[in-house]
Order: C-alpha cells, then sequence, then structure tokens
C-alpha cells in the first residue's frame, strides 16, 4: 500500500539560514521544522500542534502560538486569519496526572 | 458539584470589578485566580495612572488594587486563589485544579477575565537567559525587588516599554535605548519624553537581529529595517547590555473562551484572537461573558468598567436588576468607555501612522513620534506649552489627545482646563494667579507640567519639574540641567525640594539656572 501523501507545496523544501532557531521553547521546536511541517502537508494552527506539538508544552503555546501562526502563514502566504489560532481544550494549564486521579466528579451535587 | 450563580475567572481589574458589582446586587459570586496573590498586573504598577478623575486616574496602580481588594473584602466577595480554571464544559460546569485536587462547579453564568499574556519576537539567540518579557522586569522590580540586570536595551515603544523603561531608570538600571521596529513611538508621548530626558536614545525603525553572549546575554545587535520590516544589511550597530527586555505587545489569553466553543475571530486592533461579544459582552454562548484584555487589549481603566458592566447584564438576566437600573447603569459605563477610547492611541486608531494634527489642528510632534521628545520649535505651536506670564507659571507639554484630566482639579485657582471631551489638551486660563503650589506638576501622570520663573533672580529662572528618582536631590545641591533630550544644557542648582501626602511621591524640585536656558531645561542630574 502506497503511501498517503498530503501536500500544499509542491515545490521542493528549500532551507533558510534561521531554520535552526528555536520558536517553542517548551518543546523545543524549530522554525524550519514548522516550516517542514507545511511542506509535509499541515497547514492549520493545530494541524502543526498534532504534528510537532508545538504549543503543547508547560506554557501550553502562550509564549510562541503567534510565532508558529506566522511562520505557517508566510510558508502558506496567507493570512495568520486563515490558519487560525489553536484549538483551546482542557486543562488550558498543565496538570500533573496525580491531579487528576484526585477528580472530584463522584461528589454528588449539593442543592 | 458547587454551584453559584456567577463564576468569575481571574482577579484581575475587570474580575474584581464584576464580582464586587456583582455582590452588591446580591448575587452569588466566586473568583478564582491561579496566582497566590489577587489584583491582576495591577500590583505591578507603580505608576500613576491617565484616564479620567473619576476612574482612578492619577492614582498609582497598585494603590488601584489595593482598594479595589479592600472593596471585595467588604461587599464579601470570595475570591479562591492557587485555583487555576482548567476546562469550561456544557452547561457552564467548570473544573479548578486546587492543590492536587480538581473540583468541579455549575454556574448560571460565567464571566472569563483572563487577562493577557506577553508576545514576543523570534530573534537569533532570542532564547538566551537575560532576554526576558517586560512583564517578567515588571515583576523582579517592583515585586521582588530585584533588578533585572544592570545595563537593558528595550525591545518596544509602546505604553508598557516606556512604562517599564522609567520604571527600570527608577529601580537603578541602565537603559541602553529604546528601539521600535514601527516608524513612531507607538505609547504616549509623555511617557516616552520622561524616558528621553534622562538621556536614553529611541531608536525608530529598528529591530533586535541577535542577542549575543551564549550562556547569557552579553551584548545585542539591533539594525534599521526597511519599508517591510526587514533588517537593511550594514545598519547593525552592537550595544552593551546584558539584559534584553521585550515589550512588543499583549494577546488576549482567550484559550477558556476557545476551549468552551465560543465563536472566536483574530481581531488585530483587539490584539489577537478574541471571542466575539455583544454589547453587552456576552459571546456566542448565552451566559459566558468576557472583560479585560481579555476581550481586547486595553487599559485597566477600560477593563474595570466592562468587569461592571457585564456584571450589571447578569443581575438583569438573574433578576436582580429591573430593567431601568440596569438601562441607567448601562448607559454611563458605555459613556465611561467611550470617553477612555478616544483620541490618537484609542483602539479605533491603533496602529495608524498617517496623523498630523491633534484635534485642535496643532502639528503633532514629529521628533516626539522618533525620538521620543519634543524640539522648541515645536512646542511653538501649543499655546499651554508658551505660557509666558511674571512670575512663577506652569507651562504644559501635553501635545497629544489622550484620556485624561486630573491636571484640570489640581490647581485650586481653576487654572488649568481640559473640559467634557478628556482627550483635548489642557488649556491655560492667563488670568488666574498661579502660586507655585505645584499641585498640577504632582496630578501629572505624564509629567508633562513644569513650572517655570523668569523673574527669579536678575539673569536667573527656576525651573520646577516632577522627580520620582532616589537619591533624592537636596536644597543646595549643584548639578546639570539637562534638555528634553537629556543632553546637559546649563548648571543648575537645586533651590527647593518639596513633597506632600497629596502629590504621592511625585517631588517637585526646583532649579535655578541661567535665564536664557528656562525654555530648554527640563531635568536635573547631580
Amino acid at each position: 500500500m502506497s503511501k498517503i501523501v498530503r501536500t500544499q507545496k509542491k515545490e521542493p523544501f528549500v532551507p533558510q539560514p534561521d531554520d535552526d532557531m528555536i520558536i517553542c521553547r517548551c518543546e523545543e521546536i524549530t522554525k524550519g521544522e514548522i516550516r517542514k511541517a507545511v511542506y509535509d502537508g499541515m497547514t492549520t494552527m493545530n494541524e502543526v500542534k498534532r504534528w510537532l506539538r508545538s504549543g503543547m508544552g508547560l506554557c501550553q503555546g502562550q509564549t510562541c502560538q503567534r510565532l508558529v501562526q506566522n511562520i505557517i502563514a508566510r510558508e502558506l502566504n496567507e493570512s495568520p486569519a486563515e490558519v487560525g489560532m489553536i484549538q483551546g481544550r482542557a486543562p488550558v494549564r498543565p496538570v500533573e496526572i496525580l491531579t487528576f486521579s484526585n477528580n472530584k466528579t463522584d461528589v454528588k451535587e449539593d442543592e | 458539584m458547587k454551584r453559584h450563580e456567577l463564576i468569575v475567572i481571574g482577579a484581575g481589574p475587570a474580575g474584581l470589578s464584576a464580582a464586587i458589582e456583582a455582590a452588591k446586587a446580591g448575587i452569588d459570586v466566586v473568583v478564582f485566580d491561579e496566582n497566590a496573590r489577587p489584583g491582576g498586573q495591577l500590583f505591578k504598577q507603580i505608576h500613576k495612572f491617565f484616564g479620567s478623575k473619576e476612574h482612578h486616574a492619577k492614582e498609582r496602580g497598585f494603590r488601584i488594587g489595593e482598594d479595589l481588594l479592600k472593596e471585595a473584602e467588604e461587599v464579601g466577595v470570595r475570591v479562591e486563589l492557587n485555583s487555576t480554571v482548567m476546562g469550561i464544559y456544557e452547561n457552564k460546569e467548570v473544573t479548578v485544579r486546587n492543590g492536587d485536587e480538581v473540583d468541579h462547579y455549575k454556574a448560571d453564568k460565567i464571566l472569563i477575565a483572563t487577562g493577557a499574556a506577553e508576545n514576543m519576537i523570534p530573534f537569533k539567540g532570542w532564547d538566551t537567559p537575560g532576554v526576558i518579557g517586560a512583564g517578567a522586569a515588571q515583576a523582579l522590580m517592583n515585586l521582588q525587588g530585584v533588578q533585572p540586570g544592570s545595563k537593558i536595551l528595550m525591545v518596544g515603544s509602546g505604553n508598557v516599554g516606556l512604562v517599564v523603561s522609567l520604571q527600570l531608570l527608577q529601580a537603578g538600571c541602565e537603559v541602553v535605548a529604546v528601539i521600535d521596529a514601527a516608524p513612531r513611538v507607538g505609547g504616549y508621548g509623555v511617557h516616552a519624553a520622561k524616558v528621553a530626558r534622562t538621556g536614553v536614545p529611541f531608536y525608530l525603525s529598528h529591530t533586535i537581529v541577535e542577542a549575543k553572549g551564549g550562556d547569557r546575554v552579553k551584548s545585542a545587535v539591533i539594525a534599521e529595517v526597511d519599508n517591510h520590516f526587514q533588517p537593511i544589511p550594514g545598519t547593525e550597530k552592537e550595544l552593551d547590555v546584558d539584559t534584553i527586555c521585550i515589550a512588543v505587545g499583549l494577546s488576549p489569553m482567550s484559550q477558556l473562551a476557545s476551549n468552551a466553543t465560543c465563536d472566536m475571530a483574530l481581531m488585530p486592533k483587539k490584539g489577537g484572537n478574541v471571542a466575539i461579544l455583544n454589547e453587552y459582552g456576552e459571546t456566542s454562548i448565552p451566559g459566558i461573558y468576557c472583560a479585560g484584555d481579555v476581550a481586547g487589549i486595553e487599559e485597566a481603566s477600560s477593563a474595570m468598567i466592562q468587569g461592571r458592566r457585564v456584571a450589571d447584564h447578569v443581575a438583569l438576566s438573574l433578576g436582580y436588576l429591573t430593567h431601568d437600573e440596569f438601562e441607567q447603569k448601562y448607559d454611563n459605563a458605555t459613556a465611561a468607555l467611550n470617553q477612555l477610547r478616544q483620541g490618537m492611541f484609542s483602539p479605533a486608531n491603533k496602529g495608524r501612522t498617517d496623523l498630523t494634527v491633534t484635534d485642535e489642528g496643532y502639528p503633532l510632534s514629529m521628533s516626539l513620534l522618533k525620538k521620543g521628545y519634543m524640539t522648541e520649535a515645536e512646542l511653538k505651536a501649543f499655546p499651554a506649552a508658551q505660557n509666558s506670564a511674571p512670575g512663577i507659571h506652569p507651562v504644559i507639554e501635553c501635545t497629544q489627545n489622550i484620556p485624561c484630566n486630573p491636571c484640570q482639579d489640581a490647581c485650586k485657582f481653576d487654572c488649568i482646563k481640559v473640559g467634557a471631551d478628556i482627550v483635548k489638551l489642557p488649556e491655560i486660563n492667563t488670568e488666574s494667579k498661579c502660586t507655585g503650589c505645584g499641585m498640577c506638576v504632582a496630578s501629572c501622570s505624564g509629567q508633562a507640567i513644569f513650572l517655570i520663573n523668569e523673574d527669579y533672580e536678575p539673569g536667573y529662572a527656576t525651573v520646577s519639574l516632577p522627580y520620582e528618582f532616589l537619591p533624592l536631590p537636596k536644597k543646595g545641591d549643584k548639578g546639570k540641567a539637562l534638555g528634553r533630550d537629556g543632553s546637559p544644557v546649563c548648571d543648575a542648582e537645586i533651590v527647593s525640594v518639596r513633597s506632600a501626602p497629596a502629590m504621592d511621591k511625585t517631588q517637585i524640585l526646583t532649579m535655578k539656572i541661567p535665564l536664557e536656558y528656562v525654555h530648554a531645561a527640563r531635568f536635573y542630574k547631580a
């Protein structure tokens, strides 16, 4: 079975001098990796996030989200609005797994 | 599961104001904040605020925070600290992390007042220790009492960059330069002038290219940019700094609204991704509201009004206010908000670079917009800056239409008038007698009012200026008078240093200088 290739960019990937610059500091994702993701067919913030984990670290994209968005938009020659933002998901702040195990959903409503 | 009528997320100016207003109406309200202290960013703000006198203008930010907390306590608002709202689910269910447990709450109404986060710009070495956000610099200085560094480059000339630059100077740091990629200073001219007169150079149309040093910032390379904001090769300058402070704007922290599946839109004039709101601050999901910076980047003064207005709408829909009561409160709040949203720095004018005259028709100072200070020639267009009278009298170097009016009530003899439209430039009533009390000087959050006396002694004049630095000069001290650009213009002798509780820690220095420099000397350096 051949691999399905979904791509928006037909031309070959051309490296840029600052491709090794880190953009997502929490997950240590570089500008080059984000640009390559677009060549691999990612066209939105949510897709790039799932592909690279950019914006999934400690700060949850607080620092890098706009930067990643601009890089994708520039590669696609689209407006940042077209690229969109990351869909907000709970937990919107990093939470230890221990905390989840102490979820108090089983408490009855006290009304 | 605990139930509340209103859950407020974020105990900053918007959230606290909303909770106070709600509690006053009789609503069962709880506020969650992930921080250990309430107040949002207010406690980092040691400068006097702009705006209308009725809305905390000329009060220092942290005092507004103290006032809000006191009021919240008086009306019995419950503020849960160290409580992180993790998510908003269907039917207004909210999960809150408290310690290592997750609590579930339900509310009839939710107000998201989570504020904003700082923007960053990527450049070579931007992840080097010593590159920090302006908010971090403020937290270090104003909350922890720690200098962020000794030689600082400020990247960004918006109000945050300008205010933090002044605070860095006050904390004893050297601000090596303020740079901005834009061709014009982004913040209030009066904020820029305060920084420029201490001698800090402004480089507009300049960007940061590199933070050098490897494991610690040892220098910064800046370069001029072209019309497309690209660095022009050959224009690089290397600055000897150990800290690079980034103040390039704020983005609304709107993840919870997105998580709740409110309709969102990327709105550059609001600073980024925001929930689409109706005129009451309600999102596309009935009963979920946004107020403050999360709804669009503005000042704390606007956030407080927005918060109260949302609480009033909640009170109406829960039956705590009648329609008539609500209408009246809504109209008052909207009028107050509209007042703050005027002038050349209003949300509607954000990013405009084509303005050339004030509302009064006076030509805007281009030097102020490019270098952070005005030239004497440009000031000639402004009557209040050219006020000349025998004896002591004020000159007002307030030349941009910003919403601010505390100066007009500072003078007991009604010497200064702004009028009902608070973005108008102040006018001086030359009929009224100036006693030289200095209250107008201390009341100006922009530190743009000076008292001059051209008849002090034959051949000598005095200039009285607002001063907020330590060590405080003493009477008899001799030093240099500096011009608006911070360069020395003449010798100066301090003839008085005044302070009063009503001046709220703004000291009035009066320096004696040769008469010919009376229109040039605007700062003192020992």
